[in-house]
């Protein structure tokens, strides 16, 4: 059957409704099994010992006191993870980020681990083992790690993307440039330029739930993985990889998630304790500790970022040009890349150039966070673009109108703009009453707009219709954000029934053909995509069935509203049959009923948000309130509000808690400082006000529902937006996130004098 | 024959061309027929890059047809949260 995934432009019954969410009994009575909550008979405890150096050789590890300690069951060091990369140089990362294997990369970085009977055994283990360190210099700041005298943390690395391949080693792992035009020309034709330098701190994606799995090796080399991911079906992969094991051997089950935000779709972990229970025969359960998660799972970029706009006096841009440099641990990555490519997006612009360079630093490993990337580079040109607007005395609304992308734009990283988004957000952002509202004293309102790509992946899902006419949906893309809800109200529409005869499960890895993380917020786009295909596969047999039952031609048999009709003059007496009364009769026209479908899902479409906060500043401390926010993103076809509205709102509060206190502080020893929520804080409910959001639905014209992803957008626009606000609530531009109260009185002071 | 533009790391690879031509009907073909034009790509198409034709970005669906006169960009293979 052909599958032409184009908008349709139909009329909708159950998509767009808002029915309750089929996890949350589950989750409010604690009846959910999260990673943490499974366990095996006979199950051992896995720990794992980290470096505390920044930087340093390992010499020599001695594990014969731990393993000779009772109740251990296993001790592994990198000799039990060999190398089986093949030359892949971004698989032999995973590898060395799992277990370091020559150097010990980060304060954290794990070198050894340990199985035994019970937790406390298992700490005694740690403290048995003997590393031998040859510490050495290191370097944290992406600036400093740029330096020509900075610590080496790679001496293999050779920076990609130059016109000349380097001859010397470097910190910087890759320069990535884009853009059109001419900005030297650009900004000889602009009355007013703004030229200026941001750095944001690094962030960690803050999800509740530690990292945790359960694994099980047996003798015959098949293993079991219970696991909290986003993507089972990569971790199955890479695990499967990294540890010798033919894929199809190794079955992974994904748990309820408590968060992710991309910090999921890397394993950590879970070859460690594969490693443990291969080496002890035994199931091995291991859970990362708070402080664990915060050293030694991926954070985002840290940045140093430099803009430059140039615009007329009546408010169009000429040029534009940014510097973005992004750290990315010790470990080459893609981040200032994606960075520079989201820069300027929002934005039409004739002459346009981004540059990015990816930096080593002895930090953890880099991981990706809801729309990687993006929001900082957000921070910097948005900030930017705010201050060229009150230079030119331009409205800041006003003035991103003016120069916003439209359809047929050419991107700043190159493409041309399909139908997009960021003018219906701004014209709506305009006209909303928060832009009314009045402000007290010493309150600041800023807005700001921000972009994201989405994308769409290999995706495959079953679809089962019992013998009673219910209807169970098999998907590999795990539920982060109220996936099954939404998968379910799209078969519902397609096969015209109840969602309540519907039930979605995330399938485990040896149930399903493969599927790519839910990242790239291509979960319920993708996903979506093929239950439709399933559906119709299922109501193509469901008329064959009811041509059976009837002896007619299956061509006189149509669908419509969860029914087989008969058409055609001479049926006319036939009436119609259920979904039930077909599957009824499943086992006597040719046995059970389903539709099963395997697609790429390509044509995700963009995605822009605009966002409002209002602030207050307490001029003689520093601290600030969040007084209003609202949120406006386009959905293309919001399936299921409830949860659109839900992203929306995350995404900006995760924005708040970044823009205004999250930060990785490390020590002049290279050591993070605040690795717990005590000192690492992110915003709770007292932090946050109610946050406002508008849907705007523009369809996505490569989705048969017009879907496009919404997961990440909203996290692109709040650190400019609050920014924006925190700087005209202060009356000093704020430059350096995030904005905590010793940064805004430092800044307050030093404006004043 | 189609007009490709590649992003800025990409094209080191092809001489430091931004632009160049290839007589390919889709994206397999396309990327096929640049390896073997400038082997350097080889390595990175296996790491995989995207093709965006006519503003749509293709990851993954290397029987995607080039139309005639289309404009094809190469984009690096992003990573999502």
């Amino acid at each position: 059957m052909n599958f032409d995934p184009r908008f349709s432009g139909r009329k909708f019954t159950s998509v767009g409704t808002r029915p309750v969410r089929p996890d949350g009994v589950d989750k409010v009575t604690g009846r959910a099994r999260y990673g943490a909550d499974f366990n095996m008979a006979g199950q051992l405890v896995g720990r794992v010992l980290r470096s505390p150096h920044a930087h340093a050789i390992i010499r020599k590890i001695d594990t014969s006191k731990a393993e000779k300690l009772a109740g251990v069951k296993a001790v592994i060091t990198a000799k039990d993870l060999p190398d089986l990369t093949d030359g892949d140089a971004a698989m032999y990362d995973i590898l060395d980020n799992c277990m370091a294997r020559t150097k010990a990369l980060y304060d954290g970085h794990a070198v050894a681990a340990v199985a035994a009977i019970d937790a406390r055994t298992a700490r005694q283990a740690l403290k048995l083992i003997e590393v031998d360190y040859e510490i050495l210099p290191h370097v944290t700041d992406v600036d400093l790690a740029m330096e020509h005298h900075a610590p080496l943390i790679n001496d293999t690395i050779f920076t990609e993307g130059l016109e000349e391949k380097p001859v010397k080693p470097s910190n910087v792992t890759k320069r990535s440039q884009f853009g059109h035009g001419d900005v030297h020309q650009g900004f000889g034709h602009a009355d007013f330029i703004v030229e200026r330098s941001f750095k944001t701190e690094q962030t960690h994606q803050g999800y509740i739930e530690p990292h945790a799995c359960v694994a099980n090796v047996s003798s015959d080399g098949t293993a079991d993985l219970w696991v909290c991911t986003q993507g089972h079906f990569v971790y199955r992969q890479h695990c499967a990889q990294l540890l010798g094991m033919e894929a199809s051997k190794l079955r992974v089950t994904s748990s309820e998630i408590g968060g992710g935000f991309g910090g999921k779709t890397h394993v950590w972990a879970e070859p460690v304790a594969l490693a443990l229970s291969r080496k002890a025969g035994r199931p091995v359960k291991l859970v990362m500790t708070r402080d664990e998660v915060f050293r030694a799972s991926g954070p985002t970029s840290a940045t140093s970022i430099d803009v430059k706009i140039g615009a007329r006096k009546d408010g169009t841009i000429t040029a534009a040009q940014a510097t973005l440099r992004y750290s990315a641990g010790p470990y080459a990555g893609s981040w200032a890349e994606i960075g520079a490519m989201t820069a300027f997006a929002c934005y039409k612009l004739d002459n346009v150039e981004t540059v990015g360079y990816e930096v080593l630093v002895n930090r953890p490993k880099t991981a990706a966070y809801r729309a990687p990337s993006a929001p900082m580079a957000a921070f910097a040109v948005e900030s930017a673009v705010d201050e060229l607007a009150k230079e030119i005395g331009i409205d800041p609304v006003d003035f991103r109108i003016k120069n916003a992308a439209q359809e047929g734009t050419r991107s700043s990283y190159g493409p041309v703009y399909g139908p997009i988004g960021i003018g219906p957000t701004l014209e709506a952002a305009k006209n909303h009453p928060h832009m009314k509202a009045k402000l007290g004293k010493n309150q600041g309102r800023g807005m700001a707009c921000g972009f994201w790509f989405n994308f769409g992946g290999q995706t495959c899902v079953d679809l089962n219709i019992g013998m009673d006419g219910s209807v169970s949906l098999a998907v590999g893309t795990v539920d982060v954000g109220g996936s099954r809800a939404s998968l379910s109200l799209v078969a519902a529409e397609e096969l015209g029934i109840d969602y309540a005869q519907l039930k979605a499960v995330v399938a485990d890895t040896s149930s399903l053909g493969y599927n790519d993380m839910t990242d790239g917020s291509r979960g319920t786009f993708s996903s979506s995509m093929a239950t439709i295909s399933a559906a119709r596969n299922a109501i193509k047999i469901l008329r064959e069935r009811a041509a059976q039952m009837w002896d007619i031609s299956v061509d006189d048999v149509v669908w419509e509203q969860g029914h087989a009709v008969a058409k055609g003059d001479k049926h006319g007496n036939l009436g119609k049959l259920s979904l039930k009364e077909i599957a009824a009769q499943s086992g006597k026209t040719g046995g059970p009923i389903a539709g099963h479908s395997e697609l790429v899902a390509d044509g995700a479409g963009v995605s822009f948000a605009t966002h409002i906060c209002d602030i207050e500043v307490d001029p003689e401390t520093g601290s600030t309130r969040v007084i209003r926010y609202t949120v406006v993103q386009d959905a293309g076809k919001a399936v299921h509000p409830t949860y659109v509205e839900g992203q929306y709102q995350g995404g900006a509060a995760q924005g708040i808690g970044w823009a205004l206190n999250e930060e990785y502080i490390y020590g002049k020893d290279g050591r993070l400082q605040n690795a717990g929520f005590l000192d690492y804080r992110i915003p709770v409910c007292s932090d946050l006000p109610m946050i406002d959001t508008q849907i705007l639905e523009i369809p996505n014209p490569n989705h048969p529902y017009g879907v496009r992803g919404v997961g990440e957008t909203s996290i692109v626009p709040p650190l400019a937006a609050i920014a924006n606000a925190v700087s005209n609530a202060a009356g000093v531009r704020m430059t350096h996130i995030p904005m905590s109260p010793p940064r805004i009185l430092a800044a307050i002071e030093a404006e004043r004098g | 024959m189609v007009e490709v533009t590649l992003w800025g790391a990409l094209g080191q690879l092809a001489g430091g061309k931004s632009k160049v031509e290839v007589e390919a009907r889709d994206i397999r073909e396309l990327f096929r027929k640049l390896a073997e034009q400038y082997p350097a790509f080889e390595p990175w198409i296996e790491k995989g890059i995207a093709v965006a034709i006519d503003g749509t970005i293709y990851r993954d669906t290397w029987g995607k047809e080039l139309p005639a006169g289309a404009e094809i960009f190469l984009l690096p293979r992003l990573a999502g949260g």
